[in-house]
């Protein structure tokens, strides 16, 4: 059994809404966050979240300039200055499961559809921090295993080859991006 | 090879993939508790959340009330505009905030009534040439049941109210999507949330 500090993480949250960044936190400060950042549209979030290093970012979708899911992407870049590994947490009005995939293939680590719940946002957050996925990159792809269960009853189609790895260590980047700010 | 430190990365590269692991960065922040060491004091962060949240809810009708006055704004552009980028988007926004945060704010039929109004605005092909009156009474709705509050008879009212709005819309969207398959099948597909 693991109990989260929640005053050693770092938010950020993302919302053009503020009554719903008031919300959001309340409900972090409740669990027993300190640090939490806001920023009302993604090119603001994107500045805040080169110069935070966040820990976990916790994003809108719908928002003015660009959008949630452009955030998403722009972190999700091996390149970046910036830490690309951080979980993301897409809270959004949207529930379509169209866009649960398309938040999924933009490197979104969780999906919570809105209206909000303390146990909702409890949850997501212990995942991230307690399960971490390893991240694919593919061709196409650079985020999270989208693959949540690796169950031998796979039935999709297999776009994944094996064979044999070769594996390197690297530094952490996340030291690197922190040494950066 | 020396023991991985919190962050440090693992790369297991593949023909067709990457697979690249880290040693969990927010580790530091997971605490283990001990089975036989004395009980720590009672502790559940999801009851303290929903407390600060209820001591929020006193705050919500005024906050709706501002939502309900951004949608009407943005409807009053609308018409006065005529339907270009960024009259459509607003009010898009306006709806779609309604519908992500009306059933926090205690208002669960604003919130259907707001999905049913986004649902035309994504779904329509053109939308200047939606029936002025489809959107008008969806506005309409919302701002009476802000309006007239919720809870015993008003709900269920206010629910006939969205179930109406909601096959209008739907009959509407389904008629004017009929040759565009992707969008009738998001139209058609069932929400990840519970309709009101």
């Amino acid at each position: 059994m693991y109990r989260i500090d929640f005053n050693k993480l770092r938010f950020l949250i993302v919302d053009d809404n503020p009554h719903m960044r008031r919300i959001l936190r309340t409900l972090l400060h409740s669990f027993g966050t300190r640090e939490v950042y806001e920023a009302e549209d993604g090119a603001t979030a994107l500045e805040m979240y080169s110069h935070y290093s966040p820990d976990i970012l916790i994003t809108d979708w719908e928002m003015p300039i660009f959008d949630g899911l452009e955030l998403a992407q722009m972190i999700r870049q091996p390149e970046a200055k910036g830490n690309p590994y951080a979980p993301i947490i897409m809270l959004t009005a949207h529930s379509e499961k169209r866009r649960v995939t398309l938040a999924r293939d933009a490197g979104v680590t969780e999906f919570l559809a809105k209206p909000i719940s303390s146990k909702g946002l409890y949850q997501r957050i212990l995942n991230v921090v307690a399960s971490p996925r390893p991240f694919i990159r593919t061709r196409n792809y650079f985020g999270p295993d989208r693959r949540r269960n690796t169950t031998a009853g796979y039935i999709g189609p297999e776009r994944r080859h094996g064979g044999e790895a070769d594996i390197i260590q690297q530094p952490s980047l996340l030291d690197k991006a922190r040494v950066n700010t | 090879m020396s023991k991985p430190r919190p962050g440090d990365i693992q790369v297991a590269t593949f023909p067709t993939h990457q697979v690249i692991t880290q040693a969990n960065p927010l580790r530091r922040a997971m605490r283990r508790l001990v089975e036989d060491a004395p009980a720590e004091p009672a502790d559940d962060p999801v009851a303290r959340a929903e407390a600060a949240l209820a001591s929020l809810s006193g705050e919500f009708g005024d906050w709706m009330a501002e939502e309900c006055q951004r949608l009407a704004a943005a409807h009053a552009d609308l018409l006065r505009d005529g339907v270009t980028k960024d009259s459509r988007a607003a009010l898009f926004r306006a709806a779609h905030d309604i519908k992500g945060d009306a059933t926090t704010f205690g208002f669960p039929a604003a919130a259907a009534t707001a999905a049913s109004l986004c649902r035309i605005i994504e779904h329509a092909p053109d939308l200047a040439k939606v029936p002025d009156e489809l959107i008008a009474n969806h506005v309409a709705a919302i701002q009476a049941i802000v309006r007239e509050g919720a809870g015993g008879q008003k709900s269920e009212v206010q629910r006939a109210l969205n179930r109406k709005l909601r096959g209008v819309a739907d009959d509407y969207l389904a008629a004017v999507n009929r040759d565009r398959p992707e969008h009738l099948e998001a139209i058609l597909a069932p929400s990840l949330v519970p309709e009101e």
